[in-house]
C-alpha cells in the first residue's frame, strides 16, 4: 500500500491504513472460508473485490468449507497448523468453536469500525455479538413457503399450516435436524412464544414437540441442503416447506415460480466470521484489517444488493438499496423489515449449545422409529 | 474325392460348408463317412478347418449348408448336450473345481443315473486308463499325462458310441505323446468305439489310424489309410505334408507304357510315374521319397535314368545316415540310407549317381 | 552327476565351504527377506501412517477421557470420597478445590471445552461452565469462600446433584462411556443402564446398516453377474466399449448423479410418470421410491454395481468357453452346465465383488443422506454427524470402533465359510 494510495482513500481507510502501518508487516495472502455459491459471491462483491482493490497485492482465496468449519478447525487446531484466516460460520458454530478454544476471541469496539455517525461497535451490532469470538455479518431467517398452485383457495398465512394436512394436503419439507422444527411444533401445539425454551428443556416439553410432529411425519420430506426445499418446491414435489429467506428470495423473484412466502414466525438467525484461535502476526494483522473493513457499515449494506440478508449493523439498514441485477428494491426482502417481522422468533443459542446433543439423540431416535 | 461308402456309414458329412463371417468358406465343401469303429484321424496344417468339422460335429457350431448324419439321423437341429458324443478337449477342459472323481461322474448324473452305478463305472474306467487311485484328486494336482487320461476317461465313461478328440496330446511331451497314442489306440479298439481324431502331428496321424484325411484350405485334399497316404500321395500337398520328401519341377516329355519321362528344369531326364499328369507338355512337380532314392550303381535297372549329384553333407543319425545332395541345381535333395555293416558312407564333395525304380518316383500336379 | 553331501559328526548336512547347510541357507534367506523388506517399506511406511496410525487413534479416541482429569485435577481426587446416591451435595472442600481448579482452566481457555465434553452426558453443563468462567477468574481464592454457597448464588446449576455426580463419573482418565453410548447404553447412578427408548437410535442403525449393505450387495451380484457374463463373452473390443458403461457412475460427479435420481424417482419423476401414464399405478398412489430405503438401495446398487462387475468380469473372462461347451458334450443341458460348471468357477468373484461392494456400503454415508430420507440412513451418517457437526469425536471414534470389528467378524466368519483363498480379482 503506498503513501499517495492511502492519501486518497476514505477517512475510514486511513485509519485502517494507520493501524497496518503502527502493526508492522502484513501478510499478502488471505484464505477465506465460506459456503459457496450465492452467498459466498455477495461477499466476494461487496468485501473482497473493493478490498482488494484498494490493498494492491492482496490476494484472497476462497475455501467452500463453513459446513464443516467447526471439524475442520478443530482438526487443523489438532495438527498444529492453521491454513485458514477468517471463517465465516453460523452464530451456533461460532459459539462452539469459542467454547473449544478454535476461535479467537475479538474486542468489537477495538477491532470492528464505528459506525459513521461514531457510535461504538459493540453498540452497532448489539445483541447480535452472541459469542465473544463472533463477529455477526447478516441476519438471515428460516421460513416457510409454498406452491401458490398448490394450496387451494386459502393460502396459508401462519407457519402452522405445516402442520394442517387437512387443509393442505401433500409432502411438505422440513430440515432433518430439531432446530426451529421443535420450537414450530411447540408454537402451533399452542404454546406462547416467550415460553419454547423453557418448555423444550424438559423432558415432557421435548416429548409433546416431537408428538406435535409425529402428526405428520408421514408427510415430510426431510431436507440437508438449503436448496433442497427449493428444487422440491420448483418440482411440484411437496406443497410447503422450510428453508431459508434467501433461497425464497430467488426461487420466487429470479426463478419466478409460482411460490411464495411466510414471513410468519421466521426464525432469525445470525451469520458472520470467526478468526481462528493462533494466526501467526502478520496474518492475523492482514486478517483484521480486512475485517475492520468488511463489516463497516457500508460494506454490510452492500452486502443485499446480492442477497436479500440483512445487514448485522443497526446503522447499515438506512442504506439498503437495490438489487444489483434486478433493480428491484431489497429493503421489503429482509427478514428484519419491520413488515416482515411482525412475529419473528430469535433462536436461542445458549439454549441450544446446552442442549443440542441430547434433543438432536432423541430427534434422529424418533425419525428412525 | 471321399469313397464314400452309403451302407455302413455311422457318421456322415454330406456337402458340408461352413462359414464364421458370411464371406469366406471355412469349410468348402466336405464328404466324408465312416462306418462304425473306425479310427479317422483329420491331418492338416493349422486353420484348414479340422477343428471346425469337429465341432460341427459335436453340435457347437452349426454347418452352414449341408448335411451331418449320426447312424443315418440328420443331427443339424439335435442340440450338443443330446447327440451322446464323447469328447476330448485340447486342453482337457477338466472341471478345476471338481475331484477327478467328480469330473467322471458328471455325466453319469446328468442323466440320472444312481449313485451305486456310477461310483461302479467311474471305477471301472480309472482302471481303463490306469488311474485307480487318483480319484480324490483335484485335476490341478495331476500331471498333464494324467489329466489326459482323465480326460479319455471322462470322454469314454458314459458309453458314447463317437468319440471325437481335438489334438488331445498337443500339451504333452514326445514320449509321453508315444506311449498315449499307443494307450488310445488300444482302448478304442478295446471298447470298440468310433473315433475322429484330430491332429497335426503327420506321425502320430500315420501310426494311430486306420484311415487319414488330409485337410488343406477347407478341403479334404486325400483320404486313405496310412500306407496309401504314404506311398502313393494323390497330390504333391499331401506328398509334401506326409513324410519327407524330394521335389524337383520339370515338364513332361512324353508318356509312354505308363511310364512319364520327365525333362528336369535343373537338367536332366527322369521317369516317374503320371499320377496327376496326362500328356506332353504339362508342368509337373515329381515327388521321391528320400529312402527310395538308390546311389549303388549296381543295383539300378541298366537302361533307367539316373541323375548326376553332388554330396554336401554327410549325417550320422544312429538307425540312418542322412546325406544332402545338389540335384539339378537344388541343394535340398535328401537321401536316407540304412546303417548296415555293409552301407558305404558318402563323402562330401564326391559325385555320385542317384536313379530310382519309376513307380517309386510319383510325377503330381505343377 | 550328483555327489553325496558332507555331513558333520551330528550327522548335519554340510554346504561346500564346511558351515552347515542348515545355516548357510538361512542366511542366503535372510539377505533375501531384507532385500524384499527394502522395497516395500515405502509402502509399508505409507500403510502405517496413513492407515494404521489413524485407527489406532481412532481406538484411543474411543476411550481416552483425559480432559477432565488432567484440567480437574484436585477436584477429581476429592471427589472421589463423595457418595452420588447420598443426596447430598459434595463438601465445600470439593466446591473450593473445584474454584482453584477452575480459574485455572478459565487461564487456559479450556473450561468451555470441559463443559462441552461434559454437556455430552448432560444437558446444560455447557453454558453452566461459560457463565462460570465469566465470575470465577475474579474470585479471590481461597479467601473469599465458602465456595458452595458462591457458586450456588452463581448458578443453581452447581447446586444440582446430577452435575456433580456427571463429573464423577466422567473423572477417569479411560471411559467406556462412548462405547456405552454406542449401543444404546448409557452410565448410570448404578453401573451401566439401558438409554431411555426415546433416545435408543445406535442398535437400529448398526443392524440397519448391516441389513441394507446385504441387501446392496446381493442386488449387486443379482444385477451384475449377468452384465459380467455378457460383458466376459464378447469380443474384447466390444466388451471394452461396454466396460465404459458400466464405469460411467465413476465419471458423474455426486451431485450429478443425484439430481439424475431425483428426476427419475421422486414422486413426479420419470419412473412414476411412466407407470402412471402406462396404466400399472393410480395417479394417488405412486411409487414411493425415494427419500426411504428404497432410494438408498436403488441409488447404492447404482454406484457400487462395478464394484460387483470388475472382479466378476475378470473372473470371468478366466474361465474358458471349453469348460461349458465340454459340459455340454457330456451331455449336460445349458443351465446344468452353468449351474454345475461354471457358476462355482465364478464363486471367487462373487466374494471379492461381494466384500468389496459391502465393506463400501456400509462405509457410505453422503448416498444415504442425499436420498435416503429418515429411514434408508447408515449408522455412518451419525460418524460423520458427530465427527462434522456435534465434534463428539468419542462417540465417533467409538461407534467406528464397532463398525470395524463387526466389519473384521463378518471377513472372519467369510473365511470360515467360504474360505478367503476362494476370492479372486482375475
Ligand atoms: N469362431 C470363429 N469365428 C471366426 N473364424 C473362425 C472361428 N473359429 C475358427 N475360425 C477360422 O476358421 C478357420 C479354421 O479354423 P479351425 O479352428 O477349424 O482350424 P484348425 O484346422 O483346427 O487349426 P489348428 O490346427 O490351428 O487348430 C481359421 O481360419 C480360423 O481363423
Ligand atoms: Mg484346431
Amino acid at each position: 500500500m503506498t503513501f499517495t494510495r492511502t492519501l486518497l482513500a476514505t477517512s475510514a481507510l486511513v485509519a485502517v491504513g494507520g493501524t497496518a502501518f503502527a502493526d508492522g508487516h502484513m501478510a499478502s495472502d488471505m484464505t477465506l472460508v465460506s459456503w459457496g455459491g450465492a452467498y459466498q459471491n455477495s461477499q466476494q462483491k461487496a468485501y473482497v473485490e473493493p478490498y482488494i482493490a484498494m490493498n494492491e497485492g492482496v490476494t484472497a482465496v476462497w475455501d467452500e468449507s463453513s459446513a464443516e468449519a467447526v471439524a475442520k478447525l478443530r482438526a487443523m487446531n489438532e495438527a498444529g497448523n492453521i491454513t485458514w484466516d477468517l471463517v465465516d460460520v453460523v452464530a451456533a458454530d461460532a459459539i462452539r468453536l469459542c467454547d473449544e478454544g478454535l476461535a479467537m476471541e475479538i474486542n468489537p469496539d477495538e477491532d470492528l469500525a464505528d459506525a459513521p455517525d461514531g457510535t461504538k461497535a459493540s453498540v452497532d451490532f448489539g445483541d447480535l455479538i452472541v459469542s465473544d469470538c463472533f463477529i455477526p455479518q447478516i441476519v438471515y431467517s428460516t421460513t416457510m413457503g409454498y406452491r401458490t398452485d398448490l394450496v387451494g383457495d386459502t393460502a396459508p398465512t401462519s407457519v402452522c399450516a405445516v402442520f394442517d394436512t387437512e387443509a393442505y394436503p401433500g409432502k411438505r419439507s422440513l430440515e432433518k435436524r430439531p432446530i426451529n422444527n421443535m420450537e414450530w411444533a411447540l408454537i402451533c401445539d399452542g404454546v406462547a412464544k416467550d415460553d419454547v425454551y423453557s418448555v423444550l428443556e424438559t423432558a415432557e416439553g421435548q416429548e409433546r414437540a416431537l408428538a406435535k410432529l409425529d402428526t405428520i411425519k408421514d408427510d415430510v420430506i426431510w431436507w440437508s441442503a438449503g436448496a433442497d426445499t427449493p428444487q422440491l418446491l420448483a418440482d411440484g414435489e411437496v406443497v410447503m416447506g422450510s428453508t431459508y429467506n434467501g433461497r425464497f428470495f430467488s426461487l420466487i423473484e429470479e426463478q419466478k415460480q409460482p411460490v411464495a412466502m411466510l414471513w410468519d414466525a421466521q426464525v432469525f438467525d445470525l451469520d458472520g466470521w470467526i478468526i481462528p484461535a493462533g494466526l501467526p502476526a502478520d496474518r492475523l494483522a492482514r486478517v483484521k484489517d480486512f475485517v475492520k473493513f468488511a463489516t463497516d457499515t457500508q460494506r454490510l449494506a452492500d452486502q443485499s444488493k446480492y442477497i436479500s440478508y440483512g445487514p448485522a449493523r443497526l446503522s447499515s439498514a438506512p442504506l439498503v438499496g437495490k438489487h444489483a441485477d434486478l433493480g428491484i428494491d431489497m429493503a421489503p426482502h429482509m427478514p428484519t423489515d419491520p413488515a416482515n417481522a411482525t412475529n419473528t422468533f430469535l433462536y436461542n443459542y445458549e439454549f441450544w449449545a446446552d442442549y443440542r446433543d441430547d434433543i438432536d439423540a432423541k430427534f434422529q431416535a424418533w425419525l428412525a422409529k | 474325392m471321399a469313397d464314400s461308402d452309403q451302407g455302413g456309414a455311422f457318421v456322415e458329412f454330406d456337402r458340408v460348408q461352413k462359414s464364421y463371417d458370411g464371406e469366406n468358406l471355412v469349410v468348402k465343401d466336405l464328404n466324408l463317412s465312416l462306418p462304425k469303429g473306425e479310427f479317422l484321424t483329420m491331418l492338416g496344417p493349422s486353420g484348414s478347418g479340422k477343428t471346425t468339422c469337429l465341432m460341427m460335429l459335436a453340435g457347437f457350431e452349426t454347418a452352414t449348408n449341408g448335411d451331418i448324419r449320426l447312424d443315418g439321423q440328420p443331427i443339424n437341429n439335435i442340440p450338443p448336450h443330446k447327440r451322446g458324443i464323447g469328447m476330448v478337449f485340447q486342453n482337457y477342459a477338466l472341471f478345476p473345481h471338481m475331484t477327478v472323481a467328480e469330473n467322471l461322474s458328471f455325466p453319469l448324473e446328468v442323466r440320472k443315473m444312481g449313485k451305486s452305478e456310477r461310483e461302479a463305472k467311474v471305477k471301472h474306467v480309472l482302471e481303463l486308463v490306469q488311474m485307480g487311485e487318483f480319484g480324490g484328486r483335484r485335476p490341478s494336482q495331476l500331471s498333464g499325462g494324467q489329466q489326459q487320461r482323465i480326460a479319455l476317461a471322462r470322454a469314454l465313461v458314459f458309453e458314447a458310441e463317437l468319440v471325437l478328440m481335438d489334438e488331445p496330446l498337443g500339451a504333452l511331451d514326445k514320449q509321453l505323446r508315444e506311449t498315449m497314442q499307443f494307450e488310445i489306440k488300444r482302448i478304442a479298439d478295446d471298447l470298440g468305439i468310433t473315433v475322429v481324431y484330430v491332429t497335426h502331428d503327420q506321425t502320430e496321424a500315420l501310426t494311430m489310424s486306420d484311415r487319414v484325411a488330409v485337410f488343406e484350405d477347407g478341403r479334404i485334399q486325400q483320404l486313405a489309410p496310412p500306407d496309401e497316404l504314404y506311398e502313393s500321395p494323390q497330390n504333391s500337398f499331401v506328398a509334401q505334408f506326409i513324410g519327407e520328401n524330394n521335389t524337383l519341377e520339370g515338364t513332361v516329355k512324353e508318356i509312354k507304357n505308363g511310364i512319364a519321362l520327365v525333362q528336369l528344369d535343373g537338367g536332366g531326364l527322369i521317369d516317374c510315374k503320371p499320377v496327376n499328369v496326362t500328356k506332353a507338355g504339362e508342368r509337373t512337380r515329381v515327388s521321391i521319397r528320400p529312402e527310395r532314392v538308390e546311389f549303388d550303381k549296381t543295383r539300378l535297372h541298366a537302361d533307367a535314368h539316373t541323375l548326376k549329384a553332388e554330396v554336401l553333407e554327410f549325417i550320422y543319425m544312429g538307425d540312418i545316415f542322412r546325406t544332402r545332395l545338389r540335384v539339378a541345381g537344388q541343394d535340398d535333395f535328401i537321401i536316407k540310407s540304412r546303417n548296415a555293416p555293409d552301407q558305404v558312407r558318402l563323402e562330401p564333395g564326391s559325385e555320385i549317381e542317384i536313379g530310382w525304380l519309376a513307380e517309386d518316383c510319383r510325377a503330381l500336379d505343377a | 552327476m550328483t555327489s553325496v553331501p558332507d555331513t558333520d559328526a551330528a550327522g548335519r548336512v554340510l554346504s561346500a565351504d564346511g558351515t552347515p547347510l542348515k545355516q548357510s541357507l538361512n542366511r542366503a534367506l535372510r539377505r533375501q527377506k531384507l532385500r524384499a523388506l527394502a522395497l516395500i517399506a515405502p509402502l509399508l511406511i505409507f500403510v502405517l501412517v496413513s492407515f494404521v496410525a489413524p485407527i489406532l487413534d481412532m481406538l484411543f479416541r474411543s476411550v481416552e477421557n483425559q480432559l477432565i482429569s488432567d484440567n480437574l485435577p484436585q477436584t477429581v481426587v476429592i471427589l472421589e470420597d463423595w457418595d452420588p446416591n447420598s443426596g447430598e451435595l459434595p463438601s465445600e472442600a470439593v466446591f473450593e478445590a473445584f474454584a482453584g481448579d477452575l480459574q485455572i482452566a478459565i487461564s487456559k481457555k479450556v473450561h468451555t471445552r470441559i463443559g462441552s465434553r461434559l454437556n455430552y452426558e448432560k444437558p446444560g453443563i455447557s453454558s453452566l461452565f461459560r457463565k462460570a468462567g465469566r465470575q470465577v477468574k475474579k474470585w479471590d481464592i481461597p479467601n473469599d469462600g465458602p465456595y458452595k454457597e458462591k457458586f450456588a448464588d452463581l448458578n443453581k446449576g452447581f447446586a444440582d446433584i446430577e452435575v456433580w455426580r456427571t463429573i464423577k463419573t466422567y473423572s477417569g482418565a479411560y471411559t467406556n462411556g462412548y462405547f456405552l453410548n454406542s449401543i444404546d447404553m448409557q452410565k448410570g447412578a448404578d453401573g451401566a443402564e439401558a438409554r431411555p427408548e426415546n433416545e435408543q437410535i445406535y442398535i437400529t442403525l448398526f443392524i440397519r446398516t448391516l441389513i441394507m449393505s446385504l441387501a446392496i450387495t446381493s442386488l449387486c451380484i443379482l444385477l451384475g453377474y449377468p452384465v459380467a457374463w455378457i460383458l466376459a463373452n464378447l469380443p474384447s473390443r466390444t466388451a471394452n466399449l461396454l466396460m465404459i458403461l458400466v464405469l460411467l457412475p465413476f465419471w458423474t460427479s455426486l451431485l450429478v448423479r443425484t439430481s439424475a435420481w431425483k428426476v427419475m424417482l421422486q414422486d413426479q419423476g420419470v419412473v412414476n410418470e411412466v407407470l402412471v401414464w402406462i396404466g400399472l399405478v393410480a395417479d394417488d398412489s405412486r411409487l414411493a421410491l425415494i427419500n426411504n430405503q428404497t432410494g438408498t438401495i436403488i441409488a447404492m446398487t447404482h454406484i457400487l454395481l462395478p464394484f460387483m462387475i470388475l472382479p466378476l468380469y475378470s473372473v470371468m473372462q478366466t474361465i474358458s468357453p471349453t469348460y461349458l461347451r465340454a459340459a455340454k458334450s457330456l451331455g449336460a443341458t445349458d443351465w446344468t452346465a452353468f449351474w454345475r460348471v461354471y457358476f462355482p468357477q465364478s464363486i471367487p468373484g462373487i466374494g471379492a465383488g461381494s466384500i468389496l461392494v459391502f465393506i463400501l456400503s456400509i462405509g457410505y454415508y453422503i448416498t444415504p443422506e442425499l436420498v435416503g430420507g429418515t429411514k434408508g440412513v447408515f449408522i455412518s451418517n451419525r460418524i460423520a454427524f458427530h465427527i462434522l457437526s456435534s465434534l463428539n469425536w468419542g462417540l465417533a471414534a467409538a461407534l467406528g470402533t464397532i463398525l470395524l470389528v463387526v466389519v473384521m467378524a463378518l471377513y472372519w466368519a467369510y473365511d470360515k465359510i467360504v474360505g478367503i483363498d476362494n476370492v479372486k480379482l482375475g
